[in-house]
C-alpha cells in the first residue's frame, strides 16, 4: 500500500466519522420530535415541527402545551443524556476504566444525600428560596463530594486506583447516611426521596434548562480543547507525560467538568445512573477513541437514549409517565448489548 | 558525531525512591554522550528502571540532571518532553484508535517548536516516522488489533516522533519475538546514529553486549562497573550482580558471546 492511498484511505475514515456524527444528529432531531408529539394526547409531527418553530401558525392549545409541558421535558431529556454522556466518556478516559461512569466516584450518592437532608430533613441554608433547596444541596453535595476526593488524593499523592477505592468508601459512606435518614423519616417525605432518587424529567422547566444548558454551552469547548491530550492519555500515563502533557491537572480540570456536569444535572433530575455508562461506550463502538470525533458521539449519542427513554417512560403505561431514571436502562441495556454482539460479529 | 560538552546528559546524586523506600541513593552516572546506546543492566531491584524515570521525570528525586545548560528537574512537563521521550515497557493493548491517530496524538499533545503545526505538516510528520518504523501499512489498523510487537514499534514511533534528543526505552524487546526484537533494535541503532542519546533497559545480556555502545552495571541502587560493552559485562561483574557464574567466549565471526556455566 503506498502512501498516496494510505492517506486516500484516512481521509474517508475521516468522512466516515463525520458521517456517523451527522447521523447522530439526525437520530437525536427525530427522537426529539417523537418525544414532544408523545404524551396523552398524540400530536402529529409536523404539527409538533411547526409549534416548534413557527408557534403562531398553530393553535394556541396546542402551543401551549407544546411549550409549556412538552417541550421542558424534552429539552431537558437532550441536556441531561448529553452532559451525563460526556461525564461518562471523560470519567472513563481519566480513570483509564470502561466500567467507569459519572457515578463511579460516589456523586449520585453524595447528591442524593444533599436531596435527602433538604426533603427528609427539610435542612438547608437560609439564603436559598425554598424552590431550589433540594437541587441546591444535591449540587452541593456531588461537587463537594469530588473536591473532597480530589483533595484527599492529592495530599496522599496516590494515583488512580486509590482515587477509584477512595469515591467507592465515599459511595458507600452516603449511602449509610442515606439510610440513617431514611429510617428516621416521616413515610410523606420518605416517599418524595424515593421518587427523587429515581430519577424524573418532569421537575423540568425553563429555568433549571437554561442553568443545565449554560453549564453545557460552558464546559464542552473545554472538553474540545482537552481533545487530543484526553486521546494521548488512552495510550498510558507514562507516555502522555512523555508527551508533555502534565497529567495531574489535565486529570484535575477533567474531573472538575466532570463534577460540574454531573452535580447540575443530578440536581435537576435526581439520579439517572446508566447513560454515563452507555453513552460514551455506543460512542467508541460507533467511532472508536479518537476524542475528537468520540467527544460529539457521546453527546449525541447520551442525548438519543436519553429522549428514546423519555419517549418509553411516557407510552409504557398510558396516563402516567413513569420515571425516566428506571427506564433509561431497560431502553440502554438492550441498544448496548446489540452493539457489542453486532461489534464482535463484523 | 561526539558533540559538544553540553551535548552530554549528566546525571549526579540523584536520590529517588518510591514512598518512604529509597532505591537511588545519591547515584551518579558519567557523562552520556549523543549518538550512543548507553544499557543498563542489572538484576531485578537494582534501580534501571527507577533511574530511567528519574530522568523522564515520571518520579520525584533529588540531584541534578544536566543537559544543553538546563537541569531538567527544573523543567516543567512541557518543557523537558522537547528534549526527553520515554517508552514504557508495556503499553495498553485496547485502545480503539487508529496507529497514524495515536502518533499525530503524541505531537498534538503538546506545544513543539519543530513541527509545523497546521494538520497537513503533522500528518506528514507522522506518516514519515511510521514509514521509517516500516509500520506505514498499519497506519489505518487500530491499536487493539496489533500483535505485541506491531504495538510495539507503533509505541516506538510515537516515542521518536517529537524528535527528542534524549530517547529513553524500559525493556524495548521483552515480549517481542526474534524477528521483531532485532528489527526494535535495529531502530534503535538508527535512532541514535542520528545523534541522540539512547538509554534503555536490557535483561538480555547478549543484546546488550550485540548493541550497546557503553553499559552501566547496577546493584542495589548503586553504580558496579561501566564501560564498553565487553569491559563491563565480565565473568567478575556479572558474578558479582547476579551470582552467577559466566564466560565470555568469542564466535565465529569474532562478536562476544557471554555463556552461562551453571
Amino acid at each position: 500500500m503506498d502512501s498516496t492511498t494510505i492517506t486516500h484511505q484516512y481521509r474517508s475514515r475521516i468522512r466516515k466519522n463525520i458521517s456517523v456524527i451527522l447521523l447522530l444528529i439526525v437520530g437525536v432531531a427525530a427522537a426529539f420530535c417523537v418525544d414532544i408529539a408523545t404524551g396523552p394526547s398524540m400530536m402529529d409531527i409536523g404539527e409538533v415541527v411547526k409549534a416548534v418553530f413557527l408557534p403562531d401558525s398553530v393553535e394556541l392549545a396546542t402551543r401551549v402545551i407544546v411549550w409549556e409541558v412538552r417541550l421542558p421535558y424534552s429539552v431537558m431529556a437532550l441536556l441531561v443524556g448529553a452532559a451525563l454522556s460526556l461525564a461518562g466518556l471523560e470519567m472513563q478516559t481519566i480513570l483509564n476504566n470502561p466500567m467507569a461512569s459519572p457515578f463511579t466516584l460516589g456523586v449520585s450518592a453524595a447528591a442524593a444525600f444533599g436531596a435527602a437532608l433538604a426533603i427528609l430533613l427539610s435542612a438547608g441554608v437560609s439564603f436559598i428560596d425554598p424552590k431550589w433547596m433540594v437541587s441546591f444541596n444535591a449540587f452541593v453535595f456531588a461537587f463537594g463530594a469530588v473536591m473532597l476526593l480530589q483533595f484527599l488524593s492529592r495530599i496522599g499523592r496516590t494515583g488512580v486506583e486509590a482515587l477509584v477505592l477512595l469515591g467507592i468508601a465515599m459511595d458507600f459512606t452516603f449511602k449509610a447516611l442515606i439510610g440513617i435518614l431514611q429510617y428516621v423519616a416521616s413515610a410523606e417525605a420518605l416517599q418524595q426521596f424515593v421518587f427523587w432518587s429515581l430519577g424524573s424529567l418532569s421537575r423540568a422547566n425553563w429555568e433549571n434548562i437554561t442553568i443545565l444548558g449554560g453549564v453545557l454551552a460552558v464546559i464542552v469547548p473545554f472538553s474540545v480543547a482537552a481533545s487530543w491530550q484526553m486521546t494521548a492519555l488512552r495510550l498510558g500515563e507514562d507516555s502522555a507525560r512523555s508527551y508533555g502533557i502534565n497529567v495531574v491537572r489535565l486529570r484535575f480540570f477533567s474531573l472538575v467538568r466532570v463534577s460540574l456536569l454531573t452535580a447540575t444535572a443530578v440536581a435537576f433530575v435526581g439520579t439517572i445512573g446508566f447513560i454515563g455508562l452507555v453513552g460514551p461506550h455506543i460512542a467508541k463502538l460507533l467511532i472508536g477513541e479518537d476524542h475528537r470525533f468520540s467527544l460529539p458521539a457521546a453527546l449525541l449519542s447520551g442525548a438519543f437514549v436519553m429522549s428514546l427513554a423519555s419517549i418509553a417512560s411516557k407510552l409504557i403505561s398510558p396516563g402516567a409517565i413513569l420515571p425516566v431514571g428506571v427506564i433509561t436502562s431497560l431502553i440502554g441495556v438492550p441498544l448496548f448489548v446489540w452493539l457489542i454482539f453486532s461489534k464482535r460479529r463484523k | 558525531m561526539t558533540g559538544e560538552e553540553n551535548d552530554f546528559l549528566e546525571i549526579r546524586d540523584i536520590r529517588a525512591g518510591y514512598g518512604s523506600r529509597v532505591v537511588l541513593n545519591g547515584l551518579s552516572v558519567p557523562p552520556l554522550k549523543p549518538g550512543q546506546i548507553i544499557t543498563l543492566i542489572g538484576p531485578n531491584g537494582a534501580g534501571k528502571s527507577t533511574l530511567l524515570r528519574v530522568v523522564a521525570g515520571l518520579i520525584k528525586a533529588e540531584g541534578t540532571i544536566h543537559y544543553k545548560d538546563r537541569d531538567l528537574f527544573k523543567l516543567s512537563v512541557q518543557e523537558r518532553a522537547k528534549y526527553v521521550s520515554f517508552m514504557p515497557q508495556t503499553v495498553p493493548n485496547d485502545v480503539s484508535l487508529p496507529v497514524i491517530d495515536a502518533v499525530i496524538s503524541a505531537l498534538k499533545a503538546s506545544p513543539f517548536d519543530q513541527v509545523g503545526t497546521d494538520n497537513e505538516s503533522i500528518y506528514a510528520r507522522s506518516m514519515g516516522i511510521l514509514e521509517r518504523v516500516g509500520i506505514a501499512d498499519l497506519a489505518l489498523k487500530e491499536l487493539n488489533q496489533l500483535s505485541g510487537g506491531q504495538r510495539q514499534l507503533a509505541s516506538l514511533a510515537r516515542s521518536v516522533v517529537r524528535e527528542p534528543s534524549v530517547l529513553l526505552l524500559d525493556e524495548p524487546t521483552s515480549a517481542l519475538d526474534l524477528r521483531h526484537q532485532v528489527r526494535v533494535m535495529s531502530l534503535i541503532r538508527s535512532f541514535a546514529d542520528d545523534g541522540r542519546i539512547v538509554v534503555m533497559v536490557l535483561h538480555d545480556l547478549n543484546m546488550a553486549m550485540r548493541w550497546s555502545d557503553y553499559v552501566i552495571v547496577m546493584k542495589d541502587g548503586a553504580l558496579v562497573t561501566h564501560g564498553k560493552p565487553v569491559q563491563a559485562l565480565n565473568p567478575e561483574s556479572v558474578r558479582q550482580v547476579y551470582g552467577v557464574t559466566v564466560r565470555v567466549e568469542l564466535c565465529s565471526r569474532g562478536l562476544p558471546q557471554i555463556i552461562v556455566d551453571e
